[in-house]
């Protein structure tokens, strides 16, 4: 096992999947602030608001496009760079995979052509239902790439057959309704919810501070102040229940998150700072809040949460049992499954061990010959290392409730207070517009990184999952995604703030034309020079 | 009982071929006339306005039109792991040409009119013709390679390797064969790409799309048979010389294949297979002569007609081949040993069959919306919201 190209292949992953992950959360809360916008619109037929749609949805369409852009990527890099992974879970892993293309990217993409291109060739309401779809197909996106990666935190229904030598699926019932991926979606819709909110608020606040666009500018504050107040508190709470979640299925990585090294008696208390010490097994300067972690983790006042510690003696033993039903797998592979059934029942009591004796195999290329500090090397690989997912974790906390005081006040000030923003909360609202860009990655950096040293939880380690290709092969994607991407996202970044200095079309005092058009289109009176005219 | 046993694993098996081909088919025919705009673009335009006319009929629907290929890489992983992880892997410089060709062209249609700089244009212009040409090439040439068996090996843990250096590698696809295959792809969907010009345009940009589709259907037609008679003399298939479990475990290594003998020899035990290459030269000649013609709908279909013969003669040839190994013969992906599991092909195949009828139903209302020619007009009044 060549330990650069695995290196090489995860810092590529990241790399483009963080990438990625920089324009999904907008598309996902921008395109339903748009589909509210709209029917607004519909329902009031105020020329704002067609004015308002149509703003924010050319600025959905810059950022969209290079959603779709780097998720072309996405879809095809498992078979690239992971191609023992794609074979040893494919059967499982590519079903969501293939659905998400059949239920929500066929549904985005061919009405997302119509919402910009069919303003003049559609009656408002057929144009309204376009959008919703929109915002919908990119929402079932993200429940299905969440269900794929749900399994890869906790593989339910689905068990290994020695004779493919890969993981089928035994329940498609149970990989859908994971409860982990359900938790997941919730919180990670939220966020893209939250991160549309901020932007729209910030450039909103942007608009008023330079006195420009008033009209939309309030109420756009006014949408997004009340959504995004909602998607915070969903994300904090389904944040909780993602934690939940993890106290049962990743023990390991809830121990990482809170650098619990050894086991408490219940309740644990929560490490409010600190500074983990991976090697010495420890958390200097550390700062407990007696109780709440036990309370977090479990529900209850009596469960015990383990200890890192705890867990590498159980993964040693769970080494050994693997050690065995790779011997058995072998044999029944070897005699292409006409054994014992001895064999067989064996191989089967210690399947779900198989995973930990592929752990050894960056030591030794045959597990049956590790040696006991082999085995002790291989039990302590699969503590993660725990500061990045410390302080990371506890940043994007910070960040999610930062979120919902911002949202509070804001949602205050637009209800009651007679839309009297003070300068320095609308320069605040600009300042936070990074913000939850920077937690969305913590966030999905807790997770993947938090998981390791697996792809699939207790089932395939990382270091397996990779391609047999060569450093050259890396570097030359590495290189040309990084410059390719930086290029990009420059050029994104360039038109985003074009066109949020161009501002909307047409300011609401000339629109008497536009309420004009509008009659005319309800009344059907296609041949009017007005239902074609101005350009916008 | 079981519920996913309510088909037999064989028969789901050439179902989920069938429908892999489908996918191919379908790719082709929607995102293949993108392509051939793309590839067409700096020709048939000579000015801004006429790029943008050319531009602005696919402009709405390119987007829907792309994710029938990522479909196909998602069903290829749903419902055919190995080939999946074997391939992309396999072909590993060669996908990410197509990736970085693919990358471009979305951002080139949303974001070239966004800007009035004549060179920001251009460079775009530039970019959606690479966008356009080099995937179709290249997917072209995989084809031409996996005719002739790609050097892949399987180890005991089923783990594909590829030995040798990754240059010469890249270098090792682009032999004579392959090529022409790439010329046959290329000049097939530029002939499809014309031919949807010619119904969505007027004036100059449909004249000289006509000019350059009806010499590229030519192109097609004569590259396509020459690329059959130097496969049925120059090229030696691949046989399954085991017994085949048809209905066993998906493990390539559980059967030996031999690399000898002719892929023609799929024509005498199955005669009727012949009927697609036929209509693969029907369809070309009959676009090309509609392309001379002016006509404008028959074209498109004819067009359409001709992919569907040239991609079902390939897929038919071959089977039950998927991707023959030319290193280590026995590790070749079959039909019958490449497959997902029972339950998940099964599982797959009925999301399948609840969706694509959703999907085909709202596409075809979605291209009835858009019906009728962009003119240059058009582009010129709306030229803020369309491209």
């Amino acid at each position: 096992m060549d330990f650069g190209i695995v290196e090489l292949s995860r810092l590529q992953f990241a790399m483009t999947a963080m990438y990625h992950f920089l324009f999904v959360p907008l598309t996902l809360g921008l395109s339903i602030i748009v589909a509210i916008m709209e029917t607004v619109y519909v329902m009031t037929n105020r020329p704002i608001w067609r004015q308002m749609t149509k703003f924010w949805a050319t600025l959905f369409g810059i950022n969209f496009v290079l959603g779709v852009a780097t998720g072309i990527t996405m879809e095809f890099q498992f078979g690239m760079n992971w191609s023992y992974y794609s074979h040893y879970v494919g059967d499982i892993f590519g079903a969501p995979l293939a659905i998400e293309g059949l239920m929500a990217f066929f549904m985005e993409a061919t009405f997302v052509g119509l919402m910009f291109f069919g303003w003049e060739k559609l009656s408002p309401v057929k144009h309204l239902v376009v959008t919703w779809l929109v915002a919908i197909g990119s929402n079932f996106s993200a429940l299905w790439i969440l269900i794929a990666n749900g399994w890869m935190q906790n593989p339910v229904g689905s068990e290994f057959n020695p004779l493919t030598m890969r993981m089928e699926m035994t329940s498609f019932f149970d990989v859908v309704f994971n409860p982990v991926a359900q938790a997941k979606f919730v919180h990670t819709v939220s966020a893209g919810y939250v991160t549309a909110a901020v932007f729209v608020l910030g450039v909103s606040s942007w608009y008023m501070l330079k006195g420009r666009h008033f009209e939309l500018a309030r109420r756009s504050i006014a949408v997004a102040a009340s959504f995004g107040l909602a998607s915070a508190l969903s994300v904090v709470i389904l944040g909780d229940e993602s934690g939940y979640e993890t106290t049962h299925n990743q023990k390991m990585k809830l121990a990482a998150m809170e650098a619990m090294w050894d086991t408490e008696p219940a309740p644990a208390s929560f490490t409010l700072f600190g500074i983990p010490d991976q090697q010495a097994r420890e958390t200097k300067y550390a700062i407990h809040i007696p109780w709440v972690m036990g309370l977090i983790g479990t529900r209850s006042l009596t469960d015990q949460i383990e200890g890192i510690n705890d867990l590498v003696k159980g993964s040693e033993e769970r080494i050994r049992n693997g050690i065995v039903a790779y011997d058995d797998l072998l044999k029944i592979h070897e005699a292409k499954g006409d054994v014992t059934p001895e064999v067989k029942a064996q191989f089967e009591a210690n399947a779900g061990d198989l995973g930990y004796a592929y752990l050894l195999k960056r030591y030794v290329d045959d597990p049956r010959q590790a040696t006991d500090a082999q085995i002790k090397m291989a039990a302590d690989d699969t503590v993660p290392t725990v500061w990045p997912i410390f302080w990371s974790f506890r940043l994007m906390v910070a960040l999610g409730f930062s979120f919902i005081a911002l949202m509070i006040y804001f949602f205050v000030i637009a209800n009651w207070k007679g839309m009297q923003y003070p300068r320095w909360a609308l320069r605040m609202a600009v300042i936070v517009i990074p913000a939850p860009w920077i937690a969305a990655e913590l966030g999905w950096f807790t997770a993947e990184f938090g998981r390791q040293p697996w792809t699939v939880d207790g089932v395939l380690p990382t270091a397996l999952s990779v391609s047999h290709l060569s450093v050259g092969d890396l570097l030359v994607t590495l290189a040309g995604f990084v410059a390719f991407y930086t290029v990009l996202f420059i050029i994104e970044m360039g038109l985003m703030i074009k066109y949020i200095k161009k501002g909307p079309y047409q300011d609401v005092e000339i629109t008497q034309e536009w309420q004009t058009r509008h009659e005319n289109r309800l009344a059907g009176r296609k041949n009017d020079p007005l239902v074609t005219m101005p350009a916008e | 009982m079981i519920l996913y046993e309510l088909f037999s694993f064989d028969f789901l098996r050439v179902v989920w071929w069938i429908l892999l081909g489908v996918l191919l088919i379908g790719f082709a025919l929607t995102d293949g006339f993108d392509m051939g705009v793309g590839a067409l673009l700096p020709f048939v335009g000579k000015t801004d306005v006429e790029r943008r006319v050319a531009i602005n009929t696919i402009g709405p629907v390119w987007e829907g039109n792309q994710v029938w290929f990522i479909l196909g890489g998602g069903a290829i992983f749903a419902a055919w792991p190995p080939l999946y992880a074997v391939s992309f892997s396999g072909f590993y410089l060669a996908m990410f040409l197509i990736l970085a060709a693919l990358i471009l062209r979305p951002v080139g249609f949303k974001y070239r009119s966004k800007r009035d700089s004549a060179a920001w244009r251009n460079g775009w212009d530039w970019a959606l013709f690479v966008g356009g040409a080099v995937p179709a090439l290249v997917f072209g040439v995989a084809v031409g390679n996996v005719l002739q068996g790609v050097p892949f090996e399987l180890n005991d843990m089923l783990m594909p390797l590829y030995p040798g250096n990754f240059i010469m590698k890249l270098l090792g696809l682009l032999n004579p064969y392959a090529l022409l295959a790439g010329v046959v792809s290329l000049s097939m969907l530029m002939m499809h790409g014309a031919a949807w010009l010619t119904l969505k345009t007027e004036g100059p940009v449909q004249e000289r799309a006509r000019a350059i589709g009806s010499v590229a259907g030519m192109v097609a037609f004569v590259t396509y048979i020459l690329a059959g008679i130097w496969l049925a003399f120059g090229i030696k298939g691949y046989q399954i010389t085991s017994v085949v479990p048809a209905n066993g475990p998906s493990n390539p290594l559980f059967s030996t294949v031999e690399h000898g003998g002719s892929w023609m020899q799929a024509y005498a035990d199955r005669p009727w297979i012949a009927i697609a290459p036929i209509l693969g030269l029907a369809g070309i000649a009959l676009a090309t002569m509609g392309l001379r013609a002016g006509k404008e709908v028959s074209t498109l279909l004819w067009s359409k007609l001709g992919i569907f013969g040239v991609i079902s003669s390939v897929g038919l040839t071959m089977f039950p081949f998927i991707l023959p190994s030319s290193k280590q013969p026995d590790a070749s992906l079959t039909v019958w040993d490449s497959s997902s599991s029972h339950q998940t092909l099964f599982v797959m195949l009925v999301c399948a069959l609840i969706f694509m009828p959703i999907i085909l139903a709202y596409t075809a209302w979605v291209y009835k919306v858009l019906w009728g020619k962009v003119t240059v007009e058009d582009v010129e009044r709306d030229s803020h919201s369309v491209y």
